[in-house]
Order: C-alpha cells, then structure tokens, then sequence
C-alpha cells in the first residue's frame, strides 16, 4: 500500500519534449513507472521515448487514459497546463515548474479544488511509492527502497538527504510526497499527514518544513488532534535572516511570523520529535518505530 | 521586487486612488523649487527601499521653500537601515482627521487577495498583528473578480467611516485590490490612507511590492528595479539563475537545492561555525553554473572558506567536480575548499576532485565541521 500513486498508476507527461520533460520521462521509465502519454501543442503525432504525443490533453486522455498528470510546462505557461489537465478530467496533478507568478496559482488552487482534483505542487519534486517502483516526479529514484516510513516535505535536494539517511539506516519509505516551496501550492502537510495516517503500509511519518507561512503549525496541531503514528519533523531555515527569500518562493519570515523556531515549539508541543540536522530524522524515526 | 514610495504613488495615481501632488528631488535647490511650485506647505520624504523612515529623520514638513529645501539638505545623504537617501519626495502636506491603515496582499493563508483595513493608522500592520490583532478588518477577494463592493463598504463602516467617506473608501479600496493583481504585485500598501477635515480621503503614503515570480510579464515595472535593492552579487545571482543571500559570516557556502542550503546554513551555526551566504545553485547544475557560483561566493571579502554541499540526484557529481577544479584554478583569489558530494556519479566525481588534491567528505556533518575547523584555526 502506499498513498496517491501505485503500480496502476498510468502518467501523462504535459511538456514531454522540452528538455526537462524528456529527461525525466526516461528516468521515470527507467525507474519502472508507466508513462502512456504526452502532451505538447504542435507536436501531436510524435513519439518521445516510445511514448505517444498529442496536441491537446483531451486528446491524450480519450486515447490513452491516464490516471495522472505531470506538467514541466515553462512558468508562464504551466497554469494554463494545469487548467487544461483538469478541464479533462485528471484527477491527479503533479506540478514540478518553479517560478509560476503566485496570482495564476490562486484561481488554479481554486478551480481543481472545486473540480475534486487533487494538486501537488507548484514548484515540487513530485511523489514516488518505491514498492510499486512508480516515480511521478524528478527525485533521483536510487537512493530510495520500499518500507514504512511516510514523508511529506516542501524542500527537493533536503528530502533527498534525508531519503538516504533512511535507506541507510534500513528505514525504507512507503511513499515520500513533494508538495512543493511556493506560498500557494495545491495539497499541504496535513492533507498528507492524513492520508499516511490512513494508510496501512505506512508505520511512521516523516515531516520536513521550512520557514515561511503557518502551514507546519497547522499540521503540528492537527497530529496533536488526529494523529496516532509516530511522526519525526525537521525545519530548515533556523539561521535565516528575517524578510530574505530562502531560494524557494514561500521561504522567507516575514514581519516576525513563519520563523523555524515557532514551527520547531509548535512540533514538540504537539509530541513530534524534531530532528537538530536533517540525516538525524533516521536515527529518531528507527526509536520511534523499533523502540 | 521593491520600489520606492514615489514609483508607487505613481502606480497608485495611474489606477485612480487620489494622492496629493508631489515630485521628486534629488538636491535641496530642487526641493526648494518643487515648493515654490506647489506655494503650500509641503512634506519632505526619504525614499528608500525599507521602513522606519520617520524615527530615522527622514520625514519633514516644511512650511515654505526655505524650509523644503533646508528639510532635503537634512535627509539626502543620511542612511536609514544601511540604505543611502539620494532622493526625497516632495509632496502637498495634507490636513488629518484621522488615519487609516489599507493594505492588500496575495495571502498564502487564504488563497486570495486579501484586503486589510485597521482604524490604526500610521502603525505598521505587523505591529497591530501583534498588539492589537482584532483590530484588523480583513476582507478576502477572488483576484479573477476582484474585491466586491460590499465587501469593501462592510470594512469601511467597520472603520466608524461616514457614509461619504465609506463610498470614496469602496471605490480605493476596489482599486487597491485591482491594481495587485494587474501589478501581480505580493503587496500594496497605503499606509496612512487619511480623512481630510473636509472627508475627503487621500493615500499619503504608497508600498508596493512585485511577486519576483511575475515580473517577467510586465517590462514597464521591471524598468522601475532600483539598483540598490540589491548587491552586485546578489544582482549577478539573480541573473545567472543563482539564489544567494549575503549573510555576516566567514563560511561561504554552496549547495543544490533551496532546503538543503538552509539546512547546511542551521548545521554550521549548530557546531558552532558562522555561514558567510546562502546559495542555492540550481538544478541540474552544470560546471559553467558551479564556477559563477564560486565567484559570486568569493565576492564577498570575508569569506575565508567555501563548503560545498551537493546531493547529486539531477545535478550530476562529476559536473560538480568539474566546475569547482575549473574554478579554484581560475578565481582571483584562493581560499580553502571543503567539499561533500554524494549521489550520481559519484565515484567519478571524487577522482576528479582527488586528482586534483581536493578531498571530499560523505557525510554533510562531517565536511561542516572540518569547515568550522578550517576557519577558526
């Protein structure tokens, strides 16, 4: 078992000949998911790694029937993308482009909300269940092996390092969940959180925050509340300067609020052991799990 | 992306929010003159690219030219939280009844624009938020629809406004929230919107910030970026797709990855280490973008050593490896290197740093503290 993705999984590709979209739609193969589609205006007709391209998602849906979407459209383009996967009826969006004006993600939010589908990201690395061997997403595939451990994060190269700190310590992950480092972005923590705890292949749940909004807070109090698994938090930004972008565009404490410290009080006080650097998460999750 | 209070009020005016006249000066003749020009009484405004101005004495009301221009010659030139004054605002002083603080910001929270009104006037919303946090009236807008117009006279009775005064409120209101999202600005600011003694209301002062995200799609605003938002560092990173941010310590500090640089900036303070700058390089970084990173790094003079951090999962190890050979052997200067590379290609991108007698470490821990080692020995 794992959460949002499995090995019936079938993955349409929006932007599959861009450099991006071609790079990862081999490595996604390579890993063993099922990509049965792409789609790019204009190139309708070819074929990209053995896999069918259509000019429209419409077409791409009707002829192949994917169960999920992945779109590595440029930024000014990838609301629009968005739009279009879910006017077609996916009900599941994976989102990796980085840099989309926030204003174009506010009515997509909205629209897929509305519409019942469930949208990860922007600006994310995707999701991968390594016990299906299915990766809708650009994480490097290697470092992870099947397991327990949920993980849901905000952060790409952060989650990696902490993947293999699992992996090395024997911890390996049912599903791990990229949703993404802009301030509007379509699943959050605790929508993650939830369907983990729900999940009966997931034994322990791996939460990894940054600075920047209130939505580790929110989900410190909802496992205060909701949560029975046992779950190990890690918060990046502990010495960033106040009202400075960390990188990615949510990251930054603005007017004293959104600081690594409050999401770190917020954890403990809800009983989550909080991890002092990331590969430390493996060493709390295994005495968590194997006492 | 933040612009000056002038470029602001301009943008305010263009959408119809109602400002009293104003023009900038950049010596204290021409603020003399601009005062002259108005035959009003006047305030003399720094323009800087952050907060605080009034406690820092960069605000002034001045009665006539005389007084303008001595006003000008006290604020040019003084520096407000390390930013230099080199123009002042000259504007028609107004009459205050009372002052209301309004603001619109894309929330994160709400998914919206978000329209906030308090009866505080003149404080900054952050510190209302804290004090006095029931004081805000916030009023969430659909951006495709804007704010609708009852939403927006509910705030303004909500504020004790008369009826009047509650109609000119609806339509400044309205225009607030339209022009974030015509701007795709994160954040627009009038701060204080004034009562006139005659009630009439008036946007005395005027923020603005751009979503960085958004400004590609509007030329004429990224015309209005002020060179001193940002260093020359900073302003090479932004445009070779590099994110740095210059920090006050001696550690400078290369990694992949927005949350993993973060999280190598809380290891190095956590052993005690000071980290001189956060730098995210990019995915996919190749030796070309490894080697402007460095020089970006070794910009700043207290660097004494550079840590790099790289999980190779898109970014390949042996690109890496590469670039930082090729840099350490072309920048102006030298400093010790401490290097952590793990994940693609990894064997091959430790023999390329090895034949170049540059060791490299596993575990980020570990290259931390002999980066914290190297600097205070």
């Amino acid at each position: 078992m794992s959460i949002l993705i499995d090995f019936g999984t079938r993955i349409m590709v929006q932007g599959i000949t861009g450099r991006q979209g071609s790079f990862h739609t081999n490595l996604m193969l390579e890993y063993g998911a099922k990509v049965v589609s792409g789609v790019v205006p204009g190139r309708g007709g070819q074929v990209e790694h053995g896999v069918p391209v259509f000019h429209t998602v419409a077409e791409a849906v009707a002829e192949t029937e994917p169960t999920c979407g992945i779109v590595f459209v440029p930024a000014f383009a990838a609301a629009d993308a968005v739009a279009e996967q879910v006017d077609a009826g996916i009900d599941l969006i994976v989102c990796i482009t980085e840099g989309i004006p926030v204003l174009d993600i506010i009515p997509i939010y909205s629209r897929a909300r509305s519409a019942g589908v469930r949208l990860i990201g922007p600006n994310c690395p995707g999701l991968i269940t390594p016990g299906d061997a299915v990766k809708v997403g650009i994480m490097p595939g290697q470092i992870h092996v099947p397991g327990p451990v949920g993980l849901v994060s905000r952060s790409g190269t952060l989650t990696y390092e902490v993947v293999q700190a699992l992996t090395d310590e024997g911890l390996g992950q049912s599903t791990c969940v990229g949703i993404g480092g802009d301030p509007v972005i379509g699943t959050n923590f605790i929508d993650c959180v939830r369907m983990f705890e729900d999940d009966p292949a997931t034994e322990g749940i791996v939460v990894i925050g940054e600075i920047g909004g209130s939505d580790e807070e929110e989900c410190a109090n909802f496992i205060d509340r909701e949560v029975g698994k046992p779950v190990v938090a890690f918060v990046a930004g502990r010495a960033a300067p106040p009202e400075k972008r960390m990188g990615h565009a949510g990251a930054i404490v603005s007017g004293g609020s959104g600081t690594a410290q409050a999401k770190i009080d917020a954890f403990r006080a809800a009983g989550v052991s909080v991890a002092e650097f990331p590969a430390d998460v493996a060493r709390l999750m295994n005495e968590q799990l194997r006492g | 992306m933040k612009i000056h209070e002038y470029q602001a009020r301009d943008l305010f005016a263009a959408a119809g929010i109602p400002v009293p006249a104003a023009q900038v000066a950049t010596t204290p003749a021409e603020a003399k003159a601009i005062s002259a020009e108005f035959g009003v009484p006047v305030v003399v405004k720094a323009q800087v690219l952050t907060g605080g101005r009034g406690k820092a004495g960069g605000v002034k009301l001045a009665a006539n030219p005389d007084e303008a221009e001595s006003s000008a010659r006290d604020i040019l030139g003084i520096d407000i939280r390390g930013f230099k004054v080199d123009k002042v605002l000259v504007a028609v002083a107004s009459d205050i009844a009372t002052e209301i603080y309004l603001g619109a910001i894309v929330d994160r929270q709400t998914k919206s624009v978000l329209l906030m009104a308090s009866a505080e006037g003149g404080v900054e919303i952050e510190e209302t938020a804290r004090t006095n946090p029931e004081a805000i009236i916030k009023a969430p807008a659909d951006p495709a629809t804007g704010l609708a117009s009852h939403q927006a006279r509910a705030v303004g009775f909500r504020l004790g406004l008369d009826w009047p005064q509650v109609r000119q409120f609806d339509s400044i209101a309205r225009k607030l929230v339209r022009a974030v999202v015509d701007m795709d600005a994160s954040l627009a600011e009038i701060n204080p919107l004034i009562v006139t003694p005659e009630g009439e209301l008036r946007a005395i002062d005027a923020k603005v910030t751009i979503d960085d995200s958004g400004v590609f799609r509007h030329p004429d605003l990224a015309e209005l970026r002020n060179p001193e938002e940002e260093t020359g560092p900073e302003r090479d990173a932004r445009e070779g797709g590099i994110s740095y941010v210059k920090l006050s310590g001696n550690i400078g500090c290369m990694v992949n990855g927005a949350g993993l640089a973060m999280a190598l900036l809380d290891v190095i303070q956590l052993h005690g280490g000071e980290p001189a700058n956060f730098l995210d390089v990019g995915g996919g970084a190749d030796a070309d973008q490894v080697r402007t990173a460095m020089e970006i790094i070794l910009a700043d003079p207290a660097v004494e050593l550079v840590l790099v951090n790289i999980f190779g999962g898109i970014t390949r190890c042996d690109d890496v490896a590469t670039g930082v050979v090729a840099a350490t052997s072309q920048l102006s200067r030298s400093v010790p290197l401490v290097v952590r590379l793990v994940g693609t290609n990894e064997e091959e991108g430790l023999r390329i740093l090895k034949d170049a007698g540059i060791s490299a470490h596993r575990n980020m821990v570990e290259a931390v503290k002999a980066a914290v080692a190297g600097v205070s020995a």
